[in-house]
């Protein structure tokens, strides 16, 4: 019953080969895409699934992975009752507020005065407002923090020269360390969002403007009437990115006040006490349920924003 | 096409295939090594490791030291990733006295107390003080001290001189300080402190004996309303509503360039700083600094270093002998004391006689002396693993007393809610 007949044998043998072949063709796609899935699995995805399990347990990481002790949801509890973390929110939605309206009022006139005005140079002018986007918030952060010296900085060289002020501790006293990082922050930015109005008033047709001005439409109506409305979309794009990037604001508020003196509390954003609450205190699952009740802060204020540039819209239409 | 899809296939294999074989003989590598001992460190305590891996060398030859530095902040936050995962950890882990409340509470690190450590019965060598602050509420023992802090009052002697005021009218009290801080303003413009944090966070440290705790006693409780707390506070506000201090915390630019400048006229810390002002702070200054004993009679420590081994270490046994050269070998800690200015915590090595040489640094003072001195005198305090988060809360309430006019006692009552609230488990 085993033997193999030759002759049918050795027509199968290019069959195998093709079979072989066949499967090596339909694996190969998967072999290079698996090096995509492997690190987002590894870096993206059990991360964040990890996170929710750590945030329904009590763990201290200096006591092992076998030391985590289920508590479900007494770390949102936790969170959600403490001072600090009122605090913290406190500051984000300020930053949020004082740094992200300012960088909008600011970029869309802006960015329709280079768009209009500059046919030569603009590349070098939105380059000069970009390159701050661009640079180490850490570099950044340090030569604010040389400028914003009490003693040895130049802001209050110059304020005391030409008004006369006395020196101010810019980032040592809790009154004037938001103002300062926010200022910083607004800076930062503004080139980003200049950007993307730029992009978006560089696709508006040309001959509604043109249309406008032959009916005595000015500059100024030009703007509020063609390019604020054509902006719309990319004002939401923009917003959005905005809240987003807003309510994670950890790095200059991070760097600029030392994290170590009482003051750094005026500037604690959510995202701060995340990590003061993992890295200085040892509560990562109190951590991961601030974290998880931030993302839901940020889809909430997203989902706002999403309505509100969706009403308007409707409102137009109609 | 087909024939170069499947090429890419097999190439891709033998790719994946030559990447394991690396992986493999690396792993081979790894278990044929269990000779080298890896020390997980930081600056500038490194450099102690690195100045004994010669002596480590002449003892166990056959076993290479390897000392893996990274960045205060990051050492520490790699050690807890580590001692969490169980991944990565060294055979000996340098840990700062920030962070060895935390540690010592901890179920990561070897006992060393136990056998066969017995690391207790060494205690008597070293500085009374040093040995709680690495120990549980459990008796175990966490690590051994390599060197510690005591504190001290570093004063520009120029300065005072100018203003007219003595050495001990900064040290018989702390409303002498203060006054004398109010005349050096007046008379040379200096600062009397970089930060009026500086007053509290030794004032809060008042009259504590052996086994008191600074934020819990033994059974846990919350200490913040205390007098000692309310006296730090009003005296701290003191100083600032007299604007005596540059309203600069510790290790920024504004406290280095302060101290470089000659802007700040004294600094409290441990006496180990006299090594950083004259290494890069200030080297300038040289012979204009002095060193005395903390306003008020108070003994106080500032830092300490000490060397432990988590319990999923390859190689303990030669991590204990590590650990043993670095802290109880006389010639050793001698010389970490020449290479980083440190204090040690080993009594013999007090004894030595560098101690009695004059620093140049600071007039030819001979202040080892005088350090001796103070850290026989620090009481030893117990640690409990929120005291570092203690510690933030009070900085923060105290920052509302300064800038909002915050009650002191409302201040301290909401500390004390915060602290208990952190503290639940």
């Amino acid at each position: 019953m085993r033997a193999v007949d030759p002759t049918l044998a050795a027509p199968r043998a290019p069959t195998r080969r093709r079979t072989r072949h066949q499967r090596a063709r339909e694996l190969a796609p998967y072999l290079f895409i698996a090096p995509f899935f492997v690190l987002f699995f590894v870096f993206g995805l059990f991360p964040l699934l990890f996170s929710i399990y750590l945030s329904l347990h009590q763990w201290d990481p200096t006591d092992g992975l076998a030391a985590m002790r289920w508590v479900g949801f007494e770390n949102y509890w936790f969170a959600l009752t403490d001072p600090w973390f009122h605090r913290s929110l406190w500051n984000t939605l300020w930053f949020s507020v004082v740094c992200g309206v300012p960088q909008h009022l600011v970029a869309v006139p802006l960015a329709y005065f280079i768009h209009t005005s500059f046919k030569r140079g603009r590349d070098a002018i939105v380059g000069a407002y970009f390159v701050p986007y661009i640079t180490s918030s850490v570099a950044i952060a340090l030569i604010f923090a040389t400028l914003f010296s009490k003693d040895y900085g130049v802001i209050n060289s110059v304020l005391h020269a030409v008004l006369g002020v006395d020196p101010i501790n810019w980032l040592g006293d809790a009154h004037t360390t938001k103002p300062a990082v926010a200022f910083i922050v607004f800076w930062r930015f503004l080139g980003w969002n200049l950007v993307l109005y730029l992009s978006a008033l560089q696709v508006i047709d040309k001959e509604l403007y043109e249309a406008a001005a032959l009916d005595g439409c000015g500059r100024w109506r030009q703007f509020w009437h063609i390019a604020l409305p054509l902006l719309r979309p990319m004002m939401f794009f923009a917003v959005t990115l905005t809240i987003i990037g807003n309510l994670q604001l950890f790095d200059e508020p991070f760097i600029l006040v030392d994290p170590e003196s009482g003051v750094s509390l005026s500037v604690m954003t959510t995202a701060i006490f995340m990590y003061r609450l993992a890295f200085s205190d040892g509560d990562f699952g109190t951590a991961s349920a601030v974290s998880w009740l931030l993302f839901l802060i940020i889809a909430l204020l997203t989902w706002c924003n999403s309505r509100l540039f969706n009403r308007g819209e409707t409102r137009d239409a109609a | 096409m087909a024939r170069i899809s499947f090429a890419l296939v097999v190439i891709a294999a033998a790719l994946g295939w030559i990447a394991t074989g690396a992986h493999a003989q690396q792993a081979s590598q790894d278990r044929h090594a269990t000779s080298t001992l890896v020390v997980a460190t930081f600056p500038d305590l490194d450099r102690a490791a690195k100045a004994a891996s010669a002596s480590w060398a002449r003892l166990h030859p056959d076993i290479t030291l390897k000392i893996v530095s990274l960045q205060y902040p990051d050492h520490h936050t790699a050690m807890t990733a580590a001692l969490a995962t169980g991944s990565g950890l060294p055979d000996v882990m340098a840990v700062d006295f920030r962070f060895i409340g935390k540690f010592a509470a901890s179920g990561g690190l070897e006992d060393l107390a136990a056998p066969p450590y017995n690391g207790l019965a060494l205690r008597d060598r070293f500085a009374r003080y040093s040995f709680p602050q690495a120990m549980n509420p459990k008796g175990g023992l966490a690590a051994i001290p390599a060197d510690i802090g005591p504190g001290t009052l570093l004063y520009r002697k120029d300065i005072i001189e100018r203003a007219g005021v003595t050495e001990a009218d900064l040290t018989r009290s702390w409303e002498s300080f203060i006054e004398a801080g109010k005349k050096i303003r007046a008379k040379t413009g200096a600062y009397l402190l970089a930060n009026a944090a500086d007053i509290r966070d030794i004032v809060i440290r008042s009259g504590l004996a052996d086994g008191d705790g600074i934020y819990f006693d033994a059974n846990g409780k919350v200490l913040v309303q205390s007098p000692r707390f309310v006296k730090a506070f009003e005296l701290g506000r003191a100083a600032r509503q007299a604007g005596l201090d540059a309203g600069a915390p510790a290790w920024t630019n504004e406290w280095t360039t302060g101290l470089r400048q000659g802007r700040v006229a004294t600094q409290m810390m441990g006496s180990w700083l006299t090594g950083h002002l004259k290494n890069w702070i200030a080297p300038a200054s040289s012979g204009l600094w002095r060193s005395t004993v903390l306003p008020g009679g108070i003994n106080a420590s500032y830092g300490g270093s000490f060397y432990a081994i988590p319990k999923q270490a390859a190689n303990k046994a030669a991590a204990w002998q590590f650990i043993q050269l670095m802290t109880t070998d006389l010639q050793t800690q001698v010389n970490s004391l020449r290479v980083l200015d440190s204090f040690p915590a080993l009594l013999a090595a007090q004894n030595d006689p560098f101690f009695d040489e004059p620093i140049e640094y600071l007039g030819g003072q001979p202040a080892r002396r005088l350090w001796r001195e103070i850290a026989a005198k620090v009481p030893a305090i117990a640690v409990n693993k929120y005291d570092s988060m203690a510690t933030d809360m009070i900085r923060a309430e105290f920052e509302e007393v300064l800038t909002e006019g915050k009650p002191i006692a409302k201040a301290l009552a909401d500390a004390k809610l915060l602290i208990e609230h952190r503290a639940r488990r």
